[in-house]
């Protein structure tokens, strides 16, 4: 070498162009990172943007009170959005109701139970249900669940809430299970170990020892959950309908609130008009719901998380 | 004086491990449930769809009659679409990553974006549908473009690619950055140099397995507004184009019984495209497992 | 650690007589430091610093376990600065000129001085690529060049006839000595002046710890070393002078032999015998 390393080091030191790189590598990493606050920014600001404009044609206390919703009558459309809530809270408690039971049960299963082989099995199904496009559940839901449903219960419409309900349920059980087995398994073994040197049974470690300990987790998991189904668009525009109605009934037509905003958007409503700021409100009003579930999701989890 | 009367505990043994048993058998058909939920939501769409399924449905473009009806437009539509949203949300997710993991101090502004991406997480797809319809359709005047619907699908699933980057790039090991400062490198050296491409793997994964759910989402199109029937196929970003979820939507929608079939089919593509695009995941992922 | 009943002296074996060093100033200054502290946010690890190194010669620093001579170390190539909440009062110079002032440029004092880390580090890519690592991130770009750079530095970490075959192949293949003489010859790449070495040999089977002995004793007639180590009796096979660290300040620092037999300090010939540490 002609050169000795140190001298040609400290040539290529004089160079300029390293110093300035190294000074605005951070700030353009800095404004990739400032887009996902824009993203946020850009969610709320166009809701509430749009929604004030619908205000101004709807009074908020017929949107808030309104036991009917017929944006699409002629004469005179109402839009209460009551009925809409309904419909997605009867999809979602059916959903709840079927995705709590299953999918703790498998947590449970899982956590305190199965052996090494049949976890290697069960997890990667959670994995792929949880994979499953929700227009595949959606299509599931209107061609084979309802027809099957329909067998049971003869009164079943073709478009009812306890079809979606089932498939939405299915949809988010591998959320529960899989979050819970997480915060199950984080449960120390030797607190196991304790137990059963006490002479418990498994059933009663996983109940009185396990499920406690762990139950920050599976509430948050919980209320997760229930922010998807709440936010779930396909399986409900596919099996549910488009009838908002203000009942209790499963059994017939019923539409939520994404499903309203699927509606409009497939149709020919004009900019412009009222009802296209409605889907703006509707929009709102569904952030609202879900932002206040993740929210609480995280306080559970933070609050009441256990140290070990 | 013995408290616990032997007796009593032997005659409650028995129902307790009978209760023991019973519930075990409950958590093993709730976790069957499962399984068996799959399997028939499998079965019945490969029944359904496989009938349907041949070289004409993948070559044609839709139609109203059933036997006619192809996925060309849709498969190139997603291929399109996937163009974009591939570049974009992981470039930004990288360095969104990046920024999080090497450069943000503790301060109230990087909690705040941090916080602020975990919650992006929780939103339904449906209101970035409505973000990408005001914001990028509208007001950037981009129509229901490749381009529009590209953006609003990166941003959608933008925080599962940052999360994912975040966790390989935590992965590499200190030891590692140390070695490389203990020889005079910048921290951009370092980075490009040791930490990234440690980190490849794992950001790699992460984002096919983003991209997967971003093939599959509909939502956000059906508020874009994006068409069903399209008898031709883009040619640039600017253009108009359709999606296989929107093209299988729109054919279960439709009154007809053939038309079920034909969505069926149209599921079965959708998911050998995921089932492709996870094995190649799950196949990186298994082939790079590090051990340090 | 064996509890001596009464004063005897140590039985450590120093291996061969130093070189007598007549006068103080025969040998220049490298590493000059002058009342200098530093806290980790409200710990105060390093206490009044005051100790000259000499090139050419091999410095150890011993002490037990959170004494802080792996802080002081870490100092003199600013790698303390890679933990936000430092804080450093006092001045140490290389070579004239204090570290830490404003201008010094932490990469380039890096470059004079590098640093061999306790358990081997290097990177999950080929050996080449690993030596070639230094050279290439300060500009050194042509194949010819980094080829000589790289055998150079692997002959004079004394494992070039070990992996002149397999030049290509990732360094995770090589035993846990290897790799540690990889991360030598990586910092022998950059030609520094200096080298630190943090417990080098700690992580070390019996066999490869004394191949590493040898090398430093080699190294010292080019390059100037200190080197921390727990290990006494290495610390008397090797050195030329010894600094004995009890929680952050300096007890004595003398030539390595007169530390071991004759021990200025009481609490200095309480470790040595194992009293506590």
């Amino acid at each position: 070498m002609s050169q000795s390393v140190q001298s040609m080091i400290a040539a290529s030191r004089k160079k300029k162009s390293k110093k300035i790189v190294e000074k605005l590598v951070p700030i353009a990493l800095f404004l990739a990172a400032a887009v996902s606050v824009l993203t946020t920014f850009g969610i709320v600001f166009t809701l509430i943007f749009e929604t004030v404009e619908f205000f101004t044609r709807i009074s908020i206390t017929d949107y808030l009170f309104g036991t009917e919703w017929l944006p699409f009558s002629g004469k005179e459309p109402l839009y209460g959005v009551l009925p809409l809530i309904l419909g997605t809270f009867k999809v979602t408690f059916i959903a709840i109701l079927v995705a709590v039971p299953f999918g703790l049960g498998a947590a449970i299963y899982l956590s305190e139970y199965a052996s090494d082989r049949t976890r290697r099995i069960v997890k990667p199904v959670l994995e792929v249900l949880a994979g499953v496009p929700t227009i595949v559940y959606g299509f599931f839901a209107l061609t084979f669940v309802t027809p099957v449903l329909q067998q049971i219960i003869p009164s079943l419409k073709i478009f009812n809430a306890l079809s979606p309900g089932i498939v939405v349920g299915i949809m988010i059980l591998p959320m529960i299970a899989s979050m819970s087995e997480d915060a199950m398994s984080s449960v120390p073994n030797s607190i196991r170990e304790g137990a059963l040197g006490l002479g418990s049974t498994k059933f009663e470690v996983a109940i009185k020892i396990v499920l406690p300990a762990a139950l920050s987790g599976i509430v948050a998991s919980v209320v997760l959950a229930v922010s998807r189904a709440v936010g779930e668009t396909m399986i409900v525009s596919l099996a549910g309908g488009s009838t908002p109605t203000f009942d209790f009934g499963f059994t017939g037509s019923i539409q939520t609130m994404t499903a309203y905003i699927v509606q409009v958007t497939t149709g020919d409503a004009g900019y412009g008009t009222t009802i296209y700021y409605s889907i703006y409100a509707v929009g709102f009003t569904l952030f609202i719901f879900t932002l206040a579930m993740n929210l609480l999701a995280q306080y559970i989890s933070k609050r009441f998380r256990e140290e070990y | 004086m013995k408290y616990l009367n032997d007796a009593l505990v032997m005659k409650r043994m028995g129902s307790r491990l009978k209760s023991n048993r019973i519930w075990k058998a409950i958590f093993i058909i709730a976790t069957s449930f499962a399984l068996l939920s799959l399997a028939v939501l499998l079965f019945r769409i490969f029944s359904q769809g496989l009938g349907y399924l041949n070289l004409d449905f993948l070559t044609n473009f839709a139609s109203r009659i059933p036997e006619k009806a192809g996925i060309k437009a849709a498969l190139v539509g997603s291929l399109w679409l996937m163009a974009i949203v591939a570049p974009v949300s992981i470039i930004l997710g990288v360095s969104t990553a990046i920024y999080l993991e090497e450069y943000a101090k503790k301060n109230k502004l990087n909690d705040f974006i941090r916080m602020n991406i975990s919650n992006l997480a929780g939103v339904p797809s449906i209101v970035f549908g409505l973000l990408g319809l005001t914001v990028f359709v509208r007001l950037m005047d981009l129509g229901k473009s490749i381009l529009a619907a590209g953006f609003t699908m990166s941003l959608l699933i933008l925080p599962v690619i940052i999360v994912a980057a975040q966790e390989a790039i935590r992965a590499v090991p200190n030891e590692q950055r140390e070695a490389s400062y203990g020889m005079g490198a910048t921290k951009w050296q370092t980075i490009v140099r040791v930490v990234l491409p440690a980190a490849i793997p794992g950001i790699l994964t992460g984002s096919i397995l983003a991209l997967s759910r971003a093939i599959g989402e509909t939502a956000p199109l059906v508020v874009i507004g994006i068409p069903v029937i399209l008898q031709f196929l883009p040619t640039g970003v600017f253009d108009s184009f359709t999606a296989l979820p929107m093209q299988i939507f729109d054919w279960a929608k439709r009154p007809q019984e053939e038309f079920q079939f034909v969505a069926a089919a149209g599921i079965i593509v959708l998911m050998t495209v995921l089932v492709f695009m996870n094995s190649i995941a799950v196949f990186i992922r298994n082939k790079f497992q590090k051990r340090y | 650690m064996i509890q001596l009943k009464e004063k005897t002296a140590p039985k450590i074996i120093v291996n061969e007589p130093k070189k007598v060093i007549t006068s103080p100033t025969e040998k220049n200054v490298v590493f000059k430091t002058a009342n200098f502290d530093l806290w980790y946010g409200e710990h105060h690890a390093l206490k009044n610093i005051n100790m000259d190194i000499l090139e050419n010669e091999v410095t150890a620093i011993i002490g037990p376990s959170g004494c802080g001579k792996s802080t002081y170390v870490k100092a003199l190539n600013r790698m303390v600065e890679l933990v936000p909440i430092v804080r450093t009062t006092g001045e140490i110079n290389y070579r004239g000129r204090n570290i830490f002032s404003a201008d010094y440029e932490v990469e380039e004092l890096r470059t004079k001085v590098g640093m061999v880390f306790q358990k081997p580090n290097p990177f999950p890519k080929s050996i080449y690529d690993n030596i070639a690592y230094g050279p290439r991130i300060h500009g050194i770009k042509n194949k010819k060049i980094l080829d000589e750079i790289v055998e150079k530095s692997l002959r004079g970490a004394a494992i070039w006839d070990d992996v002149k075959d397999r030049l290509n192949q990732n360094a995770y293949g090589l035993s846990g000595g290897q790799q540690q003489r990889i991360c030598i010859a990586r910092c022998l790449a950059v030609e520094p002046d200096v080298i630190l070495m943090d417990e080098p040999t700690s992580a070390l089977d019996p066999i490869s710890t004394l191949k590493v002995e040898e090398l430093v004793q080699e190294l010292k007639e080019k390059y100037s070393i200190v080197i921390v180590t727990h290990n006494m009796q290495q610390a008397a096979r090797i050195s030329d002078k010894t600094a004995f660290f009890l929680n952050g300040e300096i007890i004595e620092f003398d030539q390595t032999d007169k530390i071991f037999s004759t021990p200025a300090d009481q609490r200095t010939e309480d470790y040595i015998s194992g009293r506590f540490g």
